[in-house]
């Protein structure tokens, strides 16, 4: 049951990942948008999906509550400032998005789209970090908790190499799922330039990718270098739809690493391996493992359908030749 | 203040913040419904238009209810990491399902109505906004059962080991007596916050469209019912409180003696202290009659209550802040009962008739329009229902003091035991600063998007639409 919760869980993390990454890379693409309107078909294309995606967060969280609830504790208030962070972020971002297109005035859609890009990035960076830290570990002790004095006690694990680096591959990642969806999603001048983003970032990436790869012997590395490859070739031949499952299957294997990294522990800890969290010490009891099992198995299959169909009632282009606002 | 006072703030302002745009969502995710179920069957125009401009309203306001209910998720392992260790079991399923059952139904739902208006049959669009509101019910209803678990503990057993609470049943948990009495009482409270809303801006614009008036009068309606839904729902509340938690009841009254026939104060003057007698104006005979359902029934006072606890929990204080609980109590049903008084004078004020009724003294006087005074100061209609929510809440997480779950689990134990004032202070400047500018761009927007004229320009003729991307 517990490693069962555990699949599920690194599902939602992924979906969430996958899903909102791609609108995270469309904000920090805005200003391939050439003028208002260009920049208002860009948001179009993913209008109607953001809210959704971000479900998948409070699902993720809400699934690592109720089945890892130890995990939950130490995983936020350890990371206290980068999570207030991350929301105070991801609300400036929500509210840039449906707020644009409700005022005609430029300035006020101008605003709007510097924030969405700039959050998104910062999102992005942050969202990152953590993944970095999770391989990392924290410095937790034996109740689970991590000491320290001041902002330093929160804000200190972001400044390490792993979160650096965790950084800067989520930052390729998003701008490569970005890019890839917008591509799919449109006509006109934002596909051509999406595209050409797309296979340049795609190229860069796989090189630098491939270079990681061998100097530190990392097969998933190599993995990904080989799949973003893939994705910049199929975006220059106008397959955008195998570009971005391309890239959605790397940062699922990635984020399926991630998770899965030090086996049965889920949370190390840097000070003493016998405080780090594992599966069995985290999960949650018997009860409430088999409530969420039920509920999940009533409650999911049609998340997923609706959530499916409607992508499918807005699965046309949207065209950027003239779409007017 | 020490880190637990900071961390206790940061909660009740950023959910206080979360609860003034929410009870608004979902009370326009339904009456976008109801308008546009009304346009299908009547056909006319402007239910059409009502119909797409609760929809702007409606979507603004989600946008803010989403983002700061994202806190709302991450703030038990962010400031209470203790909480959700020992709680978890019961918290984490909940919310979990909360997120599944609801906050997807929601979202997706919301967007394809939104953007569906020329994508999808007219039955199924307007069922999609039907989805919208009941999704809305349903998250209000699992999270006020999170809360009423709080309130009154209910469906667990303590682990003799971890001393953890294990969850026994979820049935129980959904039907604790403080949920089913809470859920009435505070959709009644968001259907008086959205109904002032759409009646402020009713009145604001009803010179400019005919289809205005006819919203003043819709809002006007919901914010009635809605307050006699609060007032039937929080009179049976308060029975079950007294109940569960005879101390909040008590200190709701500042009623230090245990008394017969106990009276309930209109107003008081003075300090609310236990040894100086102070001035009020009292209903004999009311507040037993609100706790026990009998004008003479006796209500337990706080020292009994406090000696009782003593005996029973061991040495400390179990008094809440008696001044906070008397004074936001009052407050609560004042704003309420004066929100309800305003929506009544605007129906009966704009009432069609030529009818005059002897005695009444001319401003009384039925269908005689809105007059200036309202107008201008129209935005005590929005207000005063979103100040009874906020002072409700306030007093029914204050008044369950020192406790976080009562009997069970106190505050102080509950926070996150690595927690540093710096961060709290830092994180409570930005949660400070990031919603105070969105509350006011949010202020901005409702103001512009009501200015705008109802019926749209018809648009220029449609060019062809683009293939499908897949
Ligand atoms: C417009 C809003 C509004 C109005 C007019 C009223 N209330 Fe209320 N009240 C709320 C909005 C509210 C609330 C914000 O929704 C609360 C906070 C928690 C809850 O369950 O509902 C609440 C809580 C609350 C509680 C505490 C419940 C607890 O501790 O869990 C009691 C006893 C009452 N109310 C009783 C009343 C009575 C007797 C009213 C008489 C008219 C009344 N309320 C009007
Ligand atoms: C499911 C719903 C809720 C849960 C689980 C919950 C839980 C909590 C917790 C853990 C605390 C901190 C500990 C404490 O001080 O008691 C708290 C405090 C508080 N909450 Fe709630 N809350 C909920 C809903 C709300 C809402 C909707 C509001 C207001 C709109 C609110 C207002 C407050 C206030 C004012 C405090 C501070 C009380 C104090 O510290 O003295 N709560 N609540
Ligand atoms: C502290 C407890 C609370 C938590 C953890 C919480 C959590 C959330 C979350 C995560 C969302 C965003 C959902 C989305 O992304 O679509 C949300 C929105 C919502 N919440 Fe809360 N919430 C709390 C308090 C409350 C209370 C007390 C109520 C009602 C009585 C409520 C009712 C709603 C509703 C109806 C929505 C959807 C409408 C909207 O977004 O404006 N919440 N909440």
């Amino acid at each position: 049951m517990i490693t069962f919760w555990f699949a599920v869980l690194v599902l939602a993390w992924v979906l969430y990942f996958v899903l909102e990454g791609f609108d995270f890379g469309v904000g920090m693409l805005m200003f391939t948008g050439r003028g208002e309107h260009e920049r208002g078909a860009i948001v179009r294309t993913v209008g109607p999906f953001w809210d959704g995606n971000e479900v998948w967060l409070v699902a993720a969280v809400g699934v690592t509550f109720a089945a890892f609830p130890d995990w939950y504790a130490a995983l936020m208030s350890a990371l206290y400032l980068p999570m207030v962070a991350i929301l105070l972020l991801l609300a400036v971002r929500g509210a840039a998005l449906e707020f644009r297109g409700k005022h005609d005035s430029p300035v006020w859609r101008l605003r709007a789209d510097i924030l969405l890009s700039v959050s998104s990035a910062g999102i992005v960076l942050l969202w990152g970090a953590v993944l970095g830290i999770l391989v990392d570990g924290l410095a937790l002790g034996p109740d689970g908790e991590v000491t320290g004095a001041g902002l330093g006690r929160s804000l200190g694990p972001l400044l390490t190499p792993a979160a650096g680096l965790g950084a800067l591959a989520a930052l390729l990642a998003a701008v490569l799922l970005g890019a890839t969806f917008l591509a799919l999603r449109t006509t006109g001048p934002v596909r051509r330039r999406a595209r050409d983003i797309a296979r340049h970032t795609g190229t860069f990436g796989a090189v630098a990718l491939l270079l990681t790869g061998i100097g530190t012997g990392n097969r998933l590395a190599l993995a990904a270098a080989a799949l973003v490859f893939v994705a910049g070739l199929q975006a220059r031949r106008s397959r955008e739809g195998t570009s971005f499952a391309a890239v959605a299957v790397a940062v699922t294997t990635t984020v399926v690493a991630v998770f899965t990294v030090h086996g049965d522990v889920v949370l190390r800890s840097t000070l003493d391996p016998a405080w780090s969290l594992t599966r069995t010490s985290a999960a949650a009891g018997p009860e409430a493992l088999r409530l969420i099992t039920v509920a999940g198995i009533l409650i999911l299959p049609g998340v997923l359908l609706y959530q499916a169909w409607s992508y499918w009632v807005f699965r046309r282009r949207i065209a950027s030749e003239r779409v007017p606002s | 203040m020490d880190v637990l006072d900071l961390t206790r703030l940061q909660f009740a302002v950023v959910t206080i913040y979360h609860y003034l745009f929410v009870p608004v969502s979902i009370c326009l995710s339904a009456t976008a419904a109801g308008l546009q179920l009304t346009w299908m069957r009547t056909g006319k125009e402007k239910y059409l238009h009502l119909t797409k401009f609760t929809g702007k309203l409606l979507i603004v306001t989600f946008a803010v209810g989403v983002v700061t209910g994202l806190v709302q998720e991450f703030q038990f392992g962010l400031g209470w990491s203790a909480f959700a260790r020992f709680y978890g079991d019961v918290f984490g399923p909940t919310l979990a399902i909360e997120g599944m059952l609801a906050f997807f139904l929601e979202a997706t739902f919301l967007a394809l109505w939104y953007f569906g208006w020329d994508r999808l049959p007219r039955r199924v669009h307007a069922a999609t906004i039907v989805v919208v509101a009941v999704g809305t019910l349903l998250s209000a209803y699992i999270i006020l059962a999170a809360n009423s678990f709080m309130q009154n503990p209910v469906a667990y057993a303590l682990d003799p080991e971890t001393g953890r609470a294990h969850l026994t049943s979820f049935l129980d948990l959904m039907t604790n007596e403080v949920v089913l009495a809470a859920f009435p009482h505070t959709m009644g409270g968001a259907a008086m916050a959205g109904g002032g809303l759409l009646m402020a801006i009713g009145i604001w614009r009803a010179s400019t469209d005919e289809a205005f008036r006819t919203l003043s009068r819709v809002g006007a309606w919901t914010m009635l019912i809605g307050g006699a839904v609060t007032a039937i729902s929080g009179d049976h509340l308060g029975k079950v409180m007294t109940a569960v938690q005879p101390m909040k009841m008590a200190a709701a009254e500042a009623l230090y003696e245990t008394t017969t026939s106990a009276p309930f104060s209109i107003f008081a003057i003075g300090e609310l202290g236990h040894d100086r007698p102070f001035f009020s104006i009292e209903i004999p005979g009311l507040l037993s009659f609100l706790g026990t359902g009998s004008f003479g029934g006796t209500v337990q006072g706080i020292d009994d209550l406090q000696a009782q606890y003593v005996a029973q929990y061991g040495p400390g204080s179990y008094v809440p802040m008696i001044p906070v609980a008397f004074w936001t109590f009052r407050l609560m049903i004042g704003a309420g009962v004066l929100g309800m008084a305003l929506a009544a004078y605007h129906l009966w004020s704009t009432w069609e008739t030529t009818r005059r009724v002897p005695l009444l003294p001319e401003f009384l006087q039925p269908g005689r329009g809105t007059p200036g005074w309202l107008q201008r100061f129209i935005l005590i209609a929005p207000v005063l229902p979103a100040a009874a929510n906020t002072f409700g809440w306030i007093f029914t997480e204050t008044a369950r003091q020192p406790w976080l779950a009562f009997g069970i689990s106190k505050v102080a134990d509950g926070i996150s035991p690595g927690l540093t004032r710096a961060e709290v202070i830092a994180s409570l400047c930005g949660f400070t600063l990031v919603y105070g500018l969105l509350a006011l761009v949010w202020f901005r927007l409702v103001v512009h998007l009501s200015r705008k004229p109802l019926a749209p320009p018809v648009a220029a003729e449609e060019t062809p639409e683009p293939a499908p991307a897949y």
